[in-house]
């Protein structure tokens, strides 16, 4: 991607954002948010942050492995365990970091 | 809360707890920027831009993967999808303000910022509704000076840090702490197991659309069981 590219993409990241940040503030007074896309919103964040999770530890070297070579899917078992019960982000960095660097020297 | 000044400070005190949890997350995006190959005012650019952690690592794994400009911009706007319920529910809130909040305020939208203005919002106490904003904006520059910082400082750490220490791996870990609290309910849970197997799966197809298609048969599958539950 050359330089021009990669800075349009990152005007239009922050713009797009920006947009849907706004969007319902600046348009509230003209019509209302249909319920149906009220119900379909509220399950974004456990949709979106699943799919940027799973395939991160579900999949190693381009392919799905769930076999114990997949040290990511080991780490990330633990790390989610800490985050269910924790719901911190740096005691979860810290334990599926500590657990990949430990695998990866047993390895 | 009867002054600006007082909302202000209030809306700082109650992100306080929080910036421990934002700062290693910035930080991770810093580095994770510079690892990507991203300049310095690149990397910087992109959390003054975005300003949301989620779609700017998600932005960044798909510049590694060599995805094109359309797929990514439409996979960071999926990803930040959450932001237009947030402004619905905001909304009403800020009718009352000209554009010259309106906008400003819009962009200092996150997760935490919105989660703490709207449970005050909701607790219908006069004097907070009068100055909601100031407190929202407090948390909100509380909130934007910690991700900036940390930032900064992954940017500064980035080029030192080597790659043996599979500093890629932090995303996933930051994202499942943002995927526990979103787990409300068998309905959610329903959005997210779908989500995480498509996007899974569908890693194979062309053009990276794999969060993409994870993200929209989530929340398909979350409105199907919602559907499907008995009512009360």
């Amino acid at each position: 991607m050359s330089q021009a590219t990669l800075w349009l993409t990152l005007l239009g990241a922050g713009l797009g954002t920006w947009l849907l940040r706004l969007s319902f503030i600046e348009t509230w007074r003209w019509f209302a948010v249909p319920a149906w896309l009220e119900r379909a919103l509220r399950y974004v964040p456990a949709a979106v942050m699943a799919a940027l999770v799973a395939p991160a530890l579900l999949r190693n070297g381009g392919a799905l492995d769930l076999s114990l070579d997949n040290l990511r899917l080991l780490a990330g078992l633990l790390a989610a365990a800490v985050a269910w019960f924790s719901r911190n982000v740096l005691l979860t960095l810290a334990a599926g970091m500590g657990a990949l660097w430990l695998l990866q020297a047993l390895a | 809360m009867s002054t600006r000044r007082e909302a202000f400070a209030a809306g700082v005190a109650a992100v306080v707890p929080m910036l421990p949890g934002i700062a290693p997350f910035g930080l991770v995006a810093g580095l994770t920027a510079i690892a990507t190959g991203l300049s310095s005012v690149q990397a910087l650019a992109l959390s003054g831009l975005v300003f949301a952690g989620a779609s700017q690592l998600a932005l960044l794994q798909l510049l590694a993967d060599g995805a094109v400009p359309a797929v990514i911009l439409l996979t960071v706007l999926t990803v930040n999808l959450r932001f237009a319920m947030y402004s619905a529910s905001l909304a009403p809130h800020f009718q009352h303000l000209g554009r010259r909040w309106r906008w400003p305020l819009a962009y200092l939208m996150v997760d935490q910022n919105y989660a703490l203005t709207i449970q005050r919002y909701h607790h219908g106490d006069p004097a907070f509704a009068a100055h909601g904003h100031w407190f929202y904006l407090g948390g909100g520059a509380a909130l934007w000076l910690t991700w900036q910082a940390a930032t900064a400082v992954g940017v500064f750490m980035g080029a030192s840090v080597p790659r043996a220490w599979s500093l890629d791996f932090a995303i996933p870990l930051v994202f499942m702490v943002l995927l526990v609290p979103a787990l409300r309910d068998r309905a959610h849970v329903v959005a997210a197991l779908t989500g995480g197997l498509v996007a899974t799966v569908a890693a194979d197809l062309p053009l990276h659309l794999g969060i993409v298609a994870g993200a929209f048969s989530g929340i398909a599958a979350g409105m199907l069981a919602e559907r499907r539950r008995p009512r009360a």
